[in-house]
């Protein structure tokens, strides 16, 4: 008992620096005598003091690897207890956690021991135990070791929901200097095949329904954030590929713990970039959601994401051209634009405005950030507010909006008297 | 004149009530559940008898005027228990049965956009107890969960449940209603236990699997482990676990 305890808190501190948390997305049904189900939506169980989900168990096999890549607390120069888990003990873990509603499945992953395949192979037989002998339709995601062969990677399609491999570093650059043992190249190939293998699973599914199922929950990837000296615009063109050419679900970035004292990377207890970090996540956001094109949320010419404002309302500002937009008129896609309008309250102005025509009361009792939306939209008809104010004017507006909703509220009153 | 329908508190017979006003159309009326209701010397008063009949004819000619999705936001603003849902969902179905158009989608309405509003709380409520159950194991092998949920979320749980753990028996009770949804293997049922039994210090009268303790150990030890402590973020952590659920979630165990 106490060698599992001692593995489980060795083997959980080694895998939470990856941030992938979904338990989404998957078909797995119960066939009404397994156990659990991967159906619905994600469930996130629990929270942490650092406000991150747990709803996975997120272990390593083992924190013996073959590697030494700066960034990596389990890279082999780093003197840390080092500890493995055997196939039944993970096994066990996972259902009896499962069983009391702890998690909704398995997050595996592994340091490299001896060589890709061999470390795949064990993963590979933990999911299909899990699968076969549990019958656990719970979610399971696997690591896709780069250099396992395509056999080994194709069964691990069979049993997992989603498979990821991390491309850590977003450019060769990084690699050169972090990880000269790995390539971009080198970790590409498994993404690649397995993009193929879920495409072609898809197609084949339309002619014969009872082909089982292949990662239904597709792939994701992470890229750590801080370590190297890319921009943001590079990280988000690289997602924007991700997204496009391999059809990714998610990509995840990890705003870089400095973790070692080597001279390559940031000094030890630097803070975390958490505010870079939760900007790339809300481009990554617009992207996805809201119908962004990755030029118009950082380019050449502005390579950083404003750390002040998020990204929405910095392409509005340098935008102000397209605006201000008619509530009443505009399509749901134009309105998902302005500023303080997400997707929810954007389906309910386009529901309805088709029996009443919207004033600002409206908007707010729907959930509008009324007082940010104003600048970048009307609600048509008589009596309109037309606003001249230049983008650096509503900037500080809607910042000294954040600090005092007092203060906002004499300046309004002061400038609508013009 | 002001009259006051009062009801038993079931959805059937909530429904019985709305009968009753599209029957007799009165002015002004509200609907009461006999437990809440408080006498007024001004109101007319009615008791109405829960009847399934009429609940179901209310409920056919809604749905022929809602989306499925609709009519769950009317059955989940029910189990929400707030004192004015009777009000917003009367309110509610007049609208809908009175336009000839379907307007669940109109939220520049008052009524329906709380409807939809307090529909998403619920919907909320049931999606964190989908999460935050936690079962323990009974040497009688019995997966037992206690939750004190805000809304009246067993209903909507149920399904959820029956699917994922459909190879063990489970008994998840809400402890503030005092009752709970039993599965056997079979299937799930409503059980109602005397609340003596059930409150104060009965927990330490069951037996728990050998192995019980143990999983709840390595379970506190796995959710500190996981944990990042540069990235501390209390707030953030209180906001996605309210301190009202912790009680009975064995990973926090020290606040």
């Amino acid at each position: 008992m106490i060698q599992i305890q001692e593995k489980l808190q060795i083997l959980a501190d080694a895998a939470k620096y990856d941030v992938s948390c979904s338990s989404s997305g998957s078909k797995r049904k119960n066939d009404g005598r397994g156990l659990g189900d991967a159906t619905g939506m994600g469930i996130c169980h629990s929270y942490t003091e650092d406000g991150r989900c747990v709803s996975l168990l997120k272990i390593l096999l083992t924190n013996h690897c073959i590697f030494d890549c700066a960034y990596c607390v389990s890279r082999k120069s780093n003197d840390i207890k080092r500890a493995a888990f055997t196939v039944d003990e993970v096994i066990d873990l996972t259902t009896n956690f499962y069983r009391r509603n702890y998690i909704e499945g398995l997050f595996l992953s592994s340091g490299i021991f001896k060589n890709p395949d061999y470390t795949m192979e064990r993963l590979v037989r933990i999911a299909k135990k899990l699968r076969q002998e549990h019958r656990f339709n719970g979610y399971i995601h696997l690591k896709s070791i780069p250099g396992a062969s395509d056999e080994l990677m194709h069964e691990a399609g069979l049993y997992a929901d989603r498979l990821s491999v991390n491309i850590e570093l977003p450019t060769d650059e990084g690699f050169r200097l972090l990880a000269p043992e790995k390539s971009h190249a080198q970790i590409m190939q498994p993404m690649r095949y397995i993009t193929k293998a879920i495409q072609e699973n898809k197609e084949e599914k339309k002619l014969f329904k009872k082909l089982p199922l292949f990662a239904p929950a597709g792939q994701s990837t992470q890229m750590v954030v801080g370590a190297t000296p890319e921009s943001d615009f590079q990280i988000i063109h690289i997602a924007n590929h991700l997204y496009k050419n391999y059809r990714l679900k998610r990509v995840y970035y990890s705003g870089y713990i400095p973790i070692s004292s080597d001279a390559r990377l940031p000094a030890l207890h630097t803070p975390p970039p958490l505010l870079r970090e939760n900007r790339l996540y809300q481009a990554d956001w617009l992207m996805r959601f809201y119908g962004f094109a990755a030029h118009e949320i950082a380019d050449p010419m502005h390579p950083y994401l404003d750390q002040e404002v998020d990204p929405k309302l910095a392409w509005a500002l340098r935008n102000l051209h397209f605006f201000p937009i008619d509530i009443n008129k505009a399509d749901y896609e134009i309105i998902l634009r302005i500023p303080g309008i997400g997707v929810k309250s954007a389906q309910k102005i386009v529901s309805a405005r088709k029996f009443t025509f919207l004033q600002p009361d409206h908007l707010r009792k729907i959930g509008v950030v009324y007082s940010r939306a104003k600048y970048f939209m009307h609600c048509g008809g008589k009596n309109q507010l037309i606003h001249d104010f230049t983008a650096d004017k509503i900037k500080a507006l809607v910042l000294g909006g954040n600090h005092s909703k007092y203060k906002v509220k004499q300046t309004q009153e002061q400038l609508t008297l013009f | 004149m002001l009259t006051t329908y009062i009801y038993d508190g079931s959805f059937e017979g909530f429904l019985s009530a709305v009968f009753t006003y599209f029957e007799r159309r009165p002015k002004q009326v509200q609907i009461v559940q006999e437990k809440r209701y408080q006498p007024d010397a001004f109101a007319g008063v009615l008791t109405v008898t829960s009847d399934e009949n009429q609940a179901e004819r209310v409920w056919r000619g809604l749905k022929k005027k809602m989306s499925s999705q609709g009519l769950s936001t009317i059955y989940s603003c029910y189990l929400s228990e707030l004192p004015c849902f009777e009000h917003i969902l009367l309110n509610c179905i007049i609208r809908i049965f009175e336009d000839k158009r379907r307007v669940e989608a109109d939220f520049s309405c008052t009524f329906m956009l709380q409807l939809s509003q307090i529909a998403r709380k619920v919907g909320r409520e049931k999606h964190r107890f989908e999460a935050f159950v936690r079962f323990e194991k009974q040497a009688n092998g019995l997966f037992y969960a206690g939750i004190e949920p805000d809304f009246n979320v067993l209903p909507l749980i149920a399904p959820h449940f029956t699917r994922r753990y459909a190879d063990q028996p489970w008994l998840i009770f809400d402890i503030r209603r005092s009752y709970g949804i039993h599965y056997d293997l079979q299937s799930v049922q409503e059980v109602h236990i005397a609340e003596s039994k059930n409150r104060g210090n009965s927990s330490a009268k069951i037996s728990y699997d050998d192995k019980e303790a143990q999983y709840q150990l390595l379970w506190q030890d796995y959710f500190r482990h996981v944990n990042i402590p540069q990235r501390k973020n209390m707030k953030l952590h209180r906001q996605h676990v309210p301190l009202r659920y912790v009680k009975n979630m064995a990973e926090i165990v020290n606040i």
